[in-house]
């Protein structure tokens, strides 16, 4: 009599699988250790090596870092032009922000209640698919769209409303030949380009409230518009607060659309790469590009003191 | 001028969603300060019921009266109702104190006398100190008590109650359905309880309407609606479902007439044994038995092919029989329940 399948010697896949299941805080170390270096050495590493970057000053002369710590940089940071700079770039970033968040709201609003099934999948696609075409060739595109010979010049003139627009056009801060050239249509390409990033996470905050909690709060007496500001807008906070970030984020970090579309007045990003790439002064960049850092930073900070993630 | 004793009332109300009724063509009425039973397996129509009182729901057909007013088009929060939900939806925003104060807050009662107001509601569903928490902080019994605080709390004319123990598990459950009932007749308002547990409907109620396919079968006391069904299905539906049909049937009674005898009405006595007079009997077999502690419950086949569930009390020395023995049961005459034509 041959020797039956259970009294062979249990083959090695299935003694790996035994080793690692009796030891599942091995198996998890050795998943986690590649992410972990990853975000450790690359990316955090990699920032502290920027920041450290930013305590050295670079020799007028000769053009060379001078290894010497300093905060001349940081000095440099706040004088008129670069504090103009980054109070620029933080309100564009505030008003981007804020605007996704008004024309994010309704559509993922309707995709988490109304929306099911196809007309959801749908919804899912039309809001993806502007990120599957190039970031470069939908700017160039809005830059088209929004010159003096551009769709919306030519739709205001026609229904007649041209003078309007050319009069909000020599409003001070937001004047330019052409909407292309006003802070306008720098903001209307942020928010065309970074809203997908708005939708998503409010959606999926809406769609963890249930129909019940909507229908508690009407049986309890509150109207429509109470129930939106008591149960649901509260409840989408977390979704706010996500979506903002990367709005925000992005926003502050970008320096093609301001260079492309807009009042040609610098932004952060461009900021810190005329210093890098023009000036090649890479520790004023480092010092520039904390500034995204720390804004974030207490931006974060605020968020949650107003219990932004209370509900994760 | 219409009837004040009436708190809910249905005329012929509809419900149908294309071309599912999930409500068809309903009447009944709700008396104040009842406490009323809505039972029915899913589907059966008695959640959409509720929603119709609530404001849920819109009929398509009929009208729906609460207090004698006709509420049709009105939205809920212009109903003088409140709904305890099967999932409890408290608001996990919010602490338990605010959300019991919520409907409160809504009619903008001074936040001084809310809070007292939702202190005392806590306190009766025994609460009381635990409005700080969170609901995620509160077990599933707790959440359940806390629901019903905040329903209660706004002094409702009717409460409205959907399956609101389904999610508890069962000594917890049968401890709620006495303190529902006893809660129930503290405040005096009448409460509308949507269940698909029969015994939660028998034990708790003044009156049942059995609900099966959009439509009410019967509308009686619990009593009633065991002792005398008025269909198959309720008869099945309510208690353990004893039905034989045709061939058996006829083996019973002589009539090919459905009929149902209650389990513990049975009688178990050996083989060949005379029966009481006015007692129907029949021979059997014991095919299976469950020893359920304080019962015993048989499983009888009978020769003309049905079988008959029997539930015997374990109370003292008596008749055991065991699997395969031949026994003869026998019942009073009155509680064989026979049913169509």
């Amino acid at each position: 009599m041959t020797a039956s399948a259970a009294t062979l010697p249990p083959s090695f896949s299935s003694r790996l699988s035994t080793y690692f299941y009796l030891r599942p805080k091995l198996l998890l170390m050795l998943f986690l250790l590649p992410p972990l270096l990853w975000l450790g050495i690359v990316y955090v590493g990699s920032l502290f090596a920027l920041l450290a970057q930013s305590f050295f000053q670079l020799d007028d002369f000769t053009g060379q870092v001078v290894y010497k710590l300093t905060l001349g940089n940081y000095v440099r940071l706040f004088n008129e032009v670069n504090l103009s700079i980054i109070g620029r770039t933080l309100a564009m970033a505030t008003i981007v922000t804020i605007i996704s968040g008004i024309i994010a709201f309704p559509i993922a609003y309707f995709m988490a209640r109304y929306a099911s099934g196809k007309t959801k999948a749908l919804f899912y696609v039309a809001v993806m698919l502007p990120l599957w075409s190039n970031y470069l060739v939908r700017v160039y595109s809005w830059r088209l769209i929004l010159a003096k010979e551009g769709a919306i010049h030519w739709a205001f003139n026609e229904v007649g409303l041209g003078w309007l627009l050319d009069w909000i056009l020599t409003l001070p801060v937001v004047q330019g030949s052409s909407l292309s050239n006003s802070y306008i249509g720098t903001c209307i390409t942020f928010v065309y380009i970074w809203l997908p990033y708005m939708i998503l996470p409010l959606q999926a905050a809406l769609e963890r409230v249930p129909r019940s909690f909507i229908e508690a709060s009407s049986d309890l007496g509150a109207k429509p518009s109470q129930t939106f500001r008591k149960v649901i807008f509260p409840l989408a906070v977390p979704g706010i607060a996500a979506g903002s970030i990367f709005t925000f984020s992005l926003t502050l970090g970008d320096y093609i659309i301001p260079q492309l579309i807009g009042s040609s007045r610098p932004f952060i990003g461009q900021a810190v790469y005329q210093f890098q790439g023009t000036a090649g002064d890479i520790p004023m960049a480092a010092a520039f590009a904390m500034a995204p850092i720390v804004i974030m930073a207490i931006y974060l900070s605020i968020a949650k003191r107003f219990g932004a993630f209370d509900a994760l | 001028m219409p009837d004040k004793s009436i708190a809910v009332s249905f005329r012929a109300v509809s419900r149908h969603y294309g071309a599912v009724r999930a409500v068809d063509d309903v009447s009944f009425d709700i008396l104040d300060g009842e406490f009323f039973a809505m039972l029915g397996p899913s589907g059966s129509g008695k959640t959409t019921c509720l929603r119709l009182i609530a404001g849920f729901e819109q009929p398509t057909g009929g009208s729906v009266a609460i207090h004698g007013r006709d509420v049709a088009g009105v939205p809920p929060y212009d109903r003088d109702v409140n709904t305890v939900f099967q999932d409890y939806a408290l608001f996990p925003h919010m602490t338990v104190a605010e959300n019991v104060a919520y409907g409160l807050m809504i009619k903008k009662v001074p936040a001084a006398e809310r809070a007292k107001r939702a202190e005392e509601m806590l306190a009766m569903v025994k609460l009381g100190g635990f409005g700080g928490r969170k609901p995620s902080q509160l077990s599933g019994g707790q959440r359940q008590r806390v629901a019903l605080a905040r329903a209660l709390v706004n002094r409702p004319s009717v409460l409205l109650l959907d399956e609101p123990l389904g999610a508890l598990d069962l000594k917890l459950r049968e401890q709620m359905q006495v303190e529902l009932k006893l809660i129930q007749r503290q405040v005096g308002i009448t409460f509308i309880y949507v269940t698909h547990d029969q015994g939660e409907a028998l034990s708790m109620s003044d009156r049942v309407a059995v609900f099966n396919q959009g439509k009410v079968e019967q509308m009686a006391s619990p009593g009633e609606l065991y002792e005398q069904p008025k269909t198959e299905f309720v008869a099945g539906f309510v208690g353990v479902s004893n039905l034989l049909q045709g061939e058996a049937a006829a083996s019973v009674t002589g009539a090919a007439r459905a009929c149902s005898i209650r389990p513990e009405k049975i009688h178990l006595a050996p083989a060949g044994s005379a029966a009481p007079a006015n007692a129907m009997k029949i021979e059997g077999e014991v095919e299976s038995l469950l020893y359920l502690g304080a019962n015993t419950r048989f499983d009888i086949r009978l020769p003309g092919g049905g079988h008959l569930a029997v539930m015997q009390q374990n109370r003292d020395a008596h008749f055991a029989p065991e699997q395969g023995s031949k026994v003869t049961l026998w019942w009073d005459k009155r509680h064989l329940m026979t049913f169509g034509g």
